[in-house]
């Protein structure tokens, strides 16, 4: 079992999600450990890709300053275990299926827990393809997340039993970026996913404020902000550290308890 | 494993969000397919409106001038909105119709799709948004104010390398965000499935009416049959009907831009190594890690890192083979079919005419080859002309 149960015993997870090597990798190894240090429970990490076909335009730049900077699936890797040198925090990538194919699922997965990643979310990866990856990601003791969207339904239920680590509830229709009003009945898809499985419930796409934190957090187990976060370090480059703890600080202070 | 499979191919990799949407429109493909009524409505379209049959016309001049196997073009130019894609919106439209939706949008390179859908969301009463690269909305600019004109709206997809693949970024976000009354009208037979199957049932028309037109004047099949390929529709519809009739060699014409040994390509099939990417498994042009290559082709519907999933599949098995032609030899096919035949052909399909060239001349007087020009060159006409260093206003 991988170690991202322990971002929810207990209580609500605040869950920060930054592109990896954006705007360099040094500066991501400090951004975790800023965000950690402001009460995250667990850390995202997008691994670049080119074409992220499920990301709004803030990570899409993102991951194009990372990729021009030169990051690497490798250098993520090596990135991440120097991270672990100095911190216990659940982190999990954030990656497009071409990156792992590619890279082999195997080789990828083995990686990732010499490296200390407890999971990988994958937009592109839908419940139906999960089993050229699952097993192989299992061996390795690497969850593979489920996504659950406004418009699974009867899926849901199917989705739940099968899902480890915790379940990634998109509030939204669309692609990643902050919204100013979540119409998703979040509630009616927490109750399907609880009636199913004990597997904690995290809701994100379009969370960037305090109160919604609060909503969502209460509806569930945790609340995921990117774009917000990504925004930042769009913003302040280099020096986005200070500001990431002050603006997770205060995410995390609207968590319900 | 889901479903949509060539072999290792094809597959449903998509966003959670759209798998409801995409088993919806599985079934109602799955209902609609062979049902009498839909399939005498896009009979009459096709015949009414778009002018079907094509033409499989023996091209006698450049037969005699290459001096080898006889030529016939299927003339999918001569289509109504000058190119095969009508074959496949005409259809997917009405289909989206029978679901229900109102809107439908589609990407579009060099602007053919986008035109087709355009027109075929007119002609039905559907809404209808286009999303184009950049890089092509100015490429091919008469196309932009083409789908204008036919009521659609353009959008100008201002990401990554502004061209087909971005486009198709931008209708796959698009589509997450709104399905309820949308469907994605796909261009290529790529994506997810059922996408593939889709479009190569559309297009699958153009080697059912080729197949009939050959044995009636011919009484025999030809030799060869070869087509352009970018995502590979035109070259799919054209190979279907013949892929059982083991004798006859299909090839498959791909963009080489500057040249496979360079990195101005999109020539996936000779450098491109297998990937995910737009929902489907297939060959892509792609580094070490993954990331999908900037391809480059003078062509903007030839301009994409990838290709449809069956195409993969009949290359991994054998039955057809892939030869990439650089922009140099394409342009002299399009300069050369139109002296030779007053054809003024899409550059697109000046690829396919480019090994044409190539190869006829080797064959044999009593072998036949048919090619298919997928569409007309009207539209690329200035492009042309700036690659010879002429600075035509339009």
């Amino acid at each position: 079992m991988s170690k991202i149960y322990k971002a929810f015993e207990g209580k609500k997870a605040f869950i920060g999600f930054l592109t990896a090597g954006d705007p360099t990798l040094e500066k991501t190894e400090e951004f975790v450990l800023e965000m950690e240090r402001a009460g995250a429970a667990l850390v995202e990490l997008g691994i670049p890709f080119s074409d992220p076909i499920a990301d709004g335009p803030v990570i899409q730049e993102a991951n194009i300053r990372a990729l021009s900077a030169g990051c690497t699936t490798d250098k993520i890797f090596d990135t991440v275990s120097s991270i672990r040198r100095k911190t216990e925090i659940p982190l999990v990538f954030l990656a497009y299926l071409n990156t792992l194919y590619k890279y082999g699922y195997d080789a990828f997965c083995k990686r990732c827990q010499e490296c200390g990643v407890d999971g990988v979310i994958l937009p592109d990866l839908p419940f139906e393809e999960r089993g050229e990856l699952v097993p192989i990601a299992r061996k390795y003791d690497v969850d593979i997340i489920t996504m659950v969207a406004p418009t699974s339904k009867e899926r849901i239920q199917k989705m739940a039993a099968d899902a480890t680590g915790f379940i990634y509830v998109v509030s939204s229709m669309g692609v990643t970026g902050a919204r100013s009003e979540i119409k998703t009945d979040i509630k009616e898809m927490v109750r399907i996913i609880r009636n199913v499985t004990d597997t904690p419930v995290a809701v994100g796409f379009g969370i960037n404020t305090k109160e919604q934190v609060h909503q969502f957090s209460e509806l569930s187990d945790g609340a995921i902000v990117g774009s917000a976060i990504v925004q930042i370090i769009g913003r302040y480059g280099n020096e986005a550290g200070e500001k990431l703890y002050e603006y997770v600080s205060e995410m995390v202070s609207g968590l319900a308890k | 494993m889901g479903s949509g499979r060539f072999g290792e191919h094809g597959g449903q990799y998509i966003p959670e969000t759209l798998m409801n949407e995409i088993h919806k429109l599985e079934e109602a493909y799955e209902k609609y397919k062979n049902d009498p009524e839909f399939t005498a409505e896009l009979d009459k379209l096709n015949r009414e409106y778009a002018g079907r049959p094509s033409l499989l016309y023996y091209a006698e001049k450049m037969t005699k001038a290459l001096g080898g196997a006889k030529i016939y073009l299927k003339r999918e130019d001569l289509n109504h909105t000058g190119s095969h894609k009508i074959n496949n919106v005409l259809g997917q439209v009405l289909l989206a119709k029978r679901m229900g939706k109102t809107r439908v949008i589609a990407e579009t390179g060099a602007g053919q799709h986008g035109v087709a859908t355009a027109t075929a969301a007119a002609l039905l009463d559907m809404e209808c948004e286009i999303y184009m690269g950049r890089e092509d909305t100015v490429r091919q600019a008469l196309n932009v104010y083409r789908m204008e004109l036919l009521g659609a709206k353009v959008h100008s997809v201002e990401s990554g390398t502004k061209t087909l693949k971005d486009a198709v970024n931008a209708c796959m976000r698009e589509w997450t965000a709104r399905v309820d009354d949308t469907l994605y009208v796909l261009g290529s037979v790529m994506g997810p499935h059922p996408f593939p199957t889709i479009v190569r049932d559309f297009q699958s028309v153009i080697s059912r009416e080729a197949r009939e037109q050959i044995l009636e004047r011919e009484g025999r099949l030809p030799d060869v049959v070869m087509a352009c390929v970018g995502g590979g529709s035109n070259a799919m519809g054209s190979f279907y009907e013949f892929i059982n009739d083991k004798e006859v060699r299909l090839i498959g014409c791909e963009a080489a831009g500057h040249g496979v040994d360079t990195d101005k390509t999109a020539a996936t099939m000779a450098v491109g190594t297998k990937g995910i990417f737009h929902g489907m498994k297939s060959y892509f042009c792609q580094n070490e890690y993954g990331q999908i290559a900037p391809v480059y082709s003078i062509s903007a519907g030839l301009d994409y890192p990838g290709v449809g999933p069956e195409h993969a599949y009949l290359k991994d098995i054998g039955r057809a083979e892939y030869v990439p032609v650089t922009d140099e030899e394409a342009v002299q096919a399009f300069e050369y079919i139109a002296r030779e035949e007053g054809i003024i052909a899409a550059i697109e399909s000046s690829h396919a005419v480019a090994h044409l060239m190539k190869i006829a001349p080797q064959m044999k007087k009593d072998q036949i080859i048919i090619c298919t020009l997928s569409g007309r060159g009207d539209k690329d006409v200035a492009a042309i002309a700036r690659y010879r260093g002429i600075d035509l206003h339009e």
